[in-house]
Parts: structure tokens; sequence; C-alpha cells
């Protein structure tokens, strides 16, 4: 300590001060702070009311007695009161999944298989399978919603998106042509543009036998509008293996798909999975455009909240809560990203 | 003589060049039956979905295709770049929604570029102060969607004062719970006469430019003479031919505020969270490829005896900018797709306008034809213009 403090007073010394025009660029940052920060610390902390009700919170301050009333709402929305506790298994299943997914030590086909059923489960909860009366989609919302719809768009979208790229860097001529037509279509829409196409063009396309709710609707969608930004980076990976590797595999006599199994495709995902977090986090922020066709997701739901007329108006308190989860989430996805770039950067030297 | 005609019959032929057909065989690949029974199977489930549609359209008594388009529009415009009222065509309330997000876009991607290149050299500072607080701030507008930062600004828009209480900065700019208010700059006069001088001065001034350049005396120092002068030129025409440059400031008259350019609270909040945001992706992306350029390039600048500013404009920025302006290219696009969010705080750009006309004539399929096939020309246009730029900046005869 007695070392580490004088070090500390030097590296903030010739950071802040250490030449004229350096000091310069500190006064005027902490000057710009000093316009910003005081009135916030303010509303935040010394205005701010922390208990009571509406009529309690004046408008000067941040009113976190709304935060308190209405954080079972933000999070599961008009979800049964009394069944809360599927939502919120739902969302310990995610992060449970999620987690080992994150840990190369888990990486396997277990995972696999676990996946699928971790969806299915979370499925049949949310319908509120095993009650008396079965839930309707409408019903759910909130940080379940968010993730739920997160997670099932990207797992279904990613086999989809393998057989795009394949298919982009294949020699058939006619698969090419496809992937390459469906992936710029799809990358050239905006999202919105195609939650439009699952609001009013499916409903019309499907078969009278078949009629899917706004959900699923939605969920389709997105899946293969997800696919196509997936494949292109798989197929960024797929073009940084050496031929040598495919020559290698076809003069073993392995076949086009065994090769692709078992030699390229796994040295692909290796590389390809520090950019797949990345759009992971991309798409995570991206599921709050599901309020535009009225879903209610965790961005929604917290616009509902503040328009209750009991706590009408509190839009700020509640938009910092979901920011602070959006925040939290994508955050630490992006530092797990950076990490495991290093680590497989480390394993792939060793190697 | 003899000899020759020896040789040539001792040529070997080799395989006869394929033919149309051998060309389209060789590049349709392996496994053609099975592709073609893929592609065939797909056409058939499209074909059904559209029969579907058709049948459903039929049934609810809608006439498919875009006859619509000219039939009258029964719904107002909050803003529009061309002159719009209830009654109009629909073709032009969609051309209406169509200039908007352009111009969103394009103002967007103006100013995220501007902002971006600013926070990106800010967060190389070797200020503590400074690079920690451009760190948040992108770690902050990164991982948080876009959407709520819309929903922030327009809620921050609606909580401005009233235009009578709203404060002036430098009593030109007004924020008001109306708009934000900021001076115009139009020119006053003949239109014809401002219309000439530009034509002619423009004219004149690539005239000389390529003169020069025809001529190999393209330089600095007569490539910005020439430009001088022409801006003269144009401003020697502007005051012959009577016109003026007219600055205006906005000023409170009564209970609003009037003169100068009014942009609308949902047009300066969705510019702004586009702004924002894209500067945040841009400003990583400007420190990633100033940070690609090498530390010995800088040293060896250094020792030619370089000072910093040209160091930057002649050895650093033309490396660097083969590494931002891909990069970029897909921040424009990305930009332009997400000015589309307009219609979750009801500015009427192409989307919005779209799905109301959806919504109110029933030809949901057309004017999703519509809304697709507009952001893929702009997406394309764009890339195309930009692929041209990177030609430019990239590497001269790099492998590609």
């Amino acid at each position: 300590m007695t070392t580490a403090s004088p070090r500390l007073v030097q590296t903030l010394r010739t950071g802040l001060f250490g030449t004229r025009a350096n000091t310069l660029i500190t006064l005027a940052t902490l000057v710009f702070l000093s316009q910003i920060l005081p009135p916030l610390f303010r509303w935040a902390v010394l205005d701010a009311t922390f208990v009571g009700d509406a009529a309690a919170c004046t408008r000067e301050g941040a009113c976190w007695a709304f935060v308190t009333a209405k954080l079972r709402f933000i999070l599961f929305a008009f979800y049964p009161t009394e069944l809360i506790w599927r939502p919120a298994l739902i969302i310990l299943l995610l992060a449970a999944i999620l987690t080992a997914s994150a840990l190369p030590r888990f990486w396997g086909r277990s995972l696999l298989v676990a996946w699928p059923l971790t969806i299915l489960a979370c499925w049949l909860l949310m319908q509120g399978t095993f009650t008396s009366t079965p839930i309707a989609s409408n019903q759910w919302g909130g940080l379940p919603v968010t993730l739920f719809v997160w997670a099932v768009c990207f797992a279904a979208a990613t086999p989809i998106a393998v057989l795009l790229a394949l298919a982009r860097r294949s020699t058939l001529g006619g698969l090419r042509t496809f992937s390459v037509l469906y992936i710029e279509l799809m990358r050239g829409t905006p999202m919105v543009g195609i939650l439009y196409v699952a609001m009013l063009i499916l409903p019309m396309a499907l078969p009278d036998a078949i009629s899917l709710d706004k959900m699923l609707r939605a969920i389709v969608m997105i899946t293969l509008f997800w696919a196509a930004y997936i494949a292109e980076v798989i197929r960024a990976g797929l073009q940084a293996i050496p031929i040598g590797q495919r020559e290698a595999a076809t003069a073993l006599g392995l076949g086009y798909w065994r090769t692709q199994r078992l030699v390229i495709l796994p040295q692909a995902f290796r590389i390809v999975i520090p950019g797949m977090v990345n759009l992971a986090i991309g798409f995570l922020l991206a599921t709050s455009l599901l309020a535009v066709i009225g879903i209610f997701d965790l961005l929604n739901a917290a616009r509902a909240s503040a328009a209750d007329p009991q706590w009408l108006g509190f839009y700020n308190e509640a938009y910092l809560v979901v920011a602070v989860i959006y925040f939290v989430i994508c955050f630490g996805a992006s530092r797990y990203s950076r990490w495991l770039e290093k680590r497989l950067a480390a394993g792939s030297k060793h190697a | 003589m003899s000899d020759r005609r020896v040789f040539r019959t001792a040529i070997v032929p080799g395989p006869p060049r394929p033919g149309t057909f051998g060309k389209i065989r060789a590049w349709w690949g392996g496994w053609p039956i099975g592709q073609l029974a893929f592609l065939a199977a797909l056409a058939f489930l499209g074909w059904l979905f559209v029969a579907n549609v058709l049948g459903t359209m039929a049934r609810i008594g809608i006439l498919p295709g875009f006859g619509f388009l000219s039939s009258s529009a029964n719904f107002e415009i909050g803003e529009s770049a061309i002159a719009f009222r209830a009654g109009d065509t629909y073709l032009r309330a969609i051309s209406a929604g169509l200039l908007n997000t352009l111009k969103v876009s394009l103002l967007g991607c103006v100013l995220a570029t501007i902002l971006g290149v600013f926070i990106g050299v800010a967060g190389l500072s070797r200020n503590l102060l400074l690079s920690g607080l451009v760190r948040w701030f992108i770690e902050i507008t990164r991982n948080t969607p876009l959407l709520l930062q819309l929903f922030f600004w327009m809620a921050l828009a609606k909580a401005l004062p009233a235009p009578r209480q709203a404060p002036a900065l430098f009593d030109a700019v007004f924020l008001t719970n109306r708009g934000v208010y900021i001076p115009s700059l139009s020119l006053e006069g003949a239109p014809f006469g401002v219309l000439a001088a530009f034509a002619l001065a423009g004219a004149l001034g690539g005239a000389l430019l390529l003169a020069l350049r025809l001529s190999g005396r393209l330089t600095r120092r007569t490539g910005t003479a020439a430009i001088v002068l022409s801006v003269a030129a144009i401003l020697l025409l502007l005051t012959l031919s009577g016109a003026r440059p007219v600055a205006q400031a906005p000023a409170l008259s009564g209970f609003n505020i009037r003169g100068g350019l009014n942009l609308s609270p949902e047009f300066a909040a969705l510019l702004i969270g586009l702004v924002v945001k894209f500067s945040a992706l841009i400003a990583e992306i400007v420190r990633a490829g100033i940070q690609s350029v090498g530390a010995g390039q800088w040293e060896a600048a250094r020792a030619l005896g370089l000072h910093d500013g040209q160091i930057i404009r002649l050895v650093v920025l033309p490396q660097a900018l083969r590494v931002i302006t891909p990069l970029t290219t897909s921040s424009y696009l990305d930009l332009t797709k997400d000015s589309s969010l307009a219609v979750a705080i009801g500015f009427p750009d192409l989307v919005s306008i779209i799905n109301t006309t959806a919504n109110t004539t029933g030809q949901s399929m057309e004017a999703l034809i519509i809304l697709i096939g507009a952001f893929l020309t702009i997406n394309l246009a764009l890339s195309a213009l930009m692929n041209i730029y990177n030609n430019r900046v990239a590497l001269r005869g790099s492998s590609r």
C-alpha cells in the first residue's frame, strides 16, 4: 500500500496535469461535469422520494417509491400474480443455460440437448401448463418475454444460419444464389419491416388451418431475420479456415457433410464465437422493437407501468430501471466476450 | 514454310470450349436435380403463401395491385419536405415519408460522423478524466437499446419549457416543448439569378480544375486558388443579381416563436438519438482505426520532422481510413435502417406512413413490398457510393 499509493498519485498527476494542454482538458472536463452531475445527484438522491405513494412524490426529484411499487409490473407485466413464480423460474432457467453455454468447460453435446429442452420447459411454464387455465401469450410480458424471445430466436436461427453460410460458400450455383439473395434481402430490410410482415402478412399467408398468435409469428419472422446476420458471421469463420483442412479431410476419405461436421465447422465456430456474442448483445437490444407491434417486452412494460393512472408519468424512473437491467446484461456479456477472445487466442497459441 | 505446316498439325487440340449450356451447367454445380427440387419446393411454398394472401384479399374485397397509390389518402402528415394535405394521393404520402427518412438518415450520418470522430479522438487522449468519460459514454450508449434512448430523448423534448419560458442559447437557439428553433439561412432575391450564379460559378470552377488537371498543374495551391476564385465569382454574381443571403434568428412573439427553422420534437429526438447512438459506434471504429496504425509510423514521421497535425493528416489518417471506411459503411447502413424506429415516437418516416397506408387501405402486401424495395434501394445505393470511396482509400496493389 505504501508503494502503491505514490505510484497511483504519480499516474494521476501525469494523467491529469502532465502538460499544460492536459491541465486545460482536465479543467474543461471538470467544468462540463460540474454542469451535469450536481443536478443529477440532486434529482436522484437529495430531492428523491424513497417511500410513500404517488402523492408523496415531487416533480423535482426522482420517485423511487414508484419503482418499488411497480417493479413487479416492469419485470412481469400482466402475468397473473399468483403464478408469478413461473416467469421467475424461466428467468432462472435461461440464466442457468446461458451461464453454462458461456463456460468453455460445458461446451459439448450435452448443451445441444439441453438447449431445446430448456426452451420447451420455458414454453410450457409460460403457457401455464398443469394449471386450470392456460395463460394466453398476450398476458406474457416483461423480462421473461425479452429473454425468451431472444433465446428462442437465437437458438433457432443458428442452425438455419449454418446451412445458409455453407450454401453461400458451396459450389452449387442454385443454392448459392438463393443464399446470397436471402441474406442480402434480410440484411437490407429494417427489423421493424420484418415485424410488420409478421403482423400483417403472415396471418394472411398461412392457410386457415394454421393460426399462430402474435408472439409466435414474431418469433418465426425474427428467427428467419437473425439467421441472415448470423450466417454472415459464420461465413467469415468458414473463410478463415485454410483450404488445406478440407483437402486433408477429403484425402482421408471424408465426404462433404462429415468434413464440415468434424473438421471445418468446429474450427470455424471457435473463430466466430466472440463475433456471435457481439451479435447476441445487439439482438438482445433489438428485442425492444417488439414494443412496436404491441408485445409487452421489458421496455414496453416499463412504458406501460408509467401509464398507470395511479402512478402517471414517472417515465424517467421506469426507463432508468430498464436501462440498468439492459446495461448489466449487455455490459457483462461484452466483458465476457473480451475475456473469451483472450482465452481462445491463448488456446490456439498453445495448440 | 513446310516446317511450319507440320508444326501446326502436330498441335493436340484441348477439350472443346464449353458452350453456353456447358457454362451454366458448370456454374450450377453438382447435385443438379436435388437443387432444382429444393428451389422448386421453395417456389411452391412462396406461391402457396401468395395464393393465400390473394385469397384473403379477395374475400375481404380488396383489389390486389398498386392502383391504390393514385387514390386519395385521408390522413395528415405532421411534417414533410413536400407539401401534403389530407386528400392527396398515397403516392405523394409515401414520397413524403421517404423524403423524411432520407432527411433524417443523411443528417444523422453526417452529424454522427463528425461527433464520432471527435469522441473517438477524445477517447485516445492521454488525459485520464477525458478518456474515462468517453469510455463511459460509449459503454452506456452501446449497451442500452436505441428505442429506450429515443423514448428518453422524446421525454426530454416534451419536458422542455413552453416557448414563452424557453431559455435562448446565444439569443439564437430555443429549446421548447414545441420543438427546437435554430437560425435559418436563406437567399432572397431573384431565384433565377441565384440558380444562374451557382451554375455559372460551378461550371467555371469545374472547368478550371479540369484544365489544371489535364495540364498536369493541379497542386494544392492551384486547386485552392481555383476554388477561391469560383466562390468569389458566386458572391460577385449574387450581389450583381440583387440576391442577398438572409440569416434569420428565431424570436419570441406572443405565445410562440417565429422565424428561424423549427425542428419538431419528434424529429429532434429521433435525430439526436440516432446521432448519439451511432457517434458512439463510429468513435469505437475511429479509435480502432487510429490504433491500427503502428507506433513506428508516428516515430518515423517525427524523425522526418513533421509536426503532430501533419502526422495525423499525411501519415496516420490515410492508413487509418483503410480500416475505418468499410466499418463506417455498415454503420451508415444500420443508421438508415434504424431510422425506422421513428414509427415508435411518432415521426412520419417511410415506415410509419407505410404502416398507416397498410391499415387504411388493407393493401399490406403491396405497402410492405414498397417499404422493403425502398430500403433495399437505399442500402444498395449507399454501399455502392461507399465502395467507390473505399476503392480510393484502399491499399493500392494489395491482393483482393
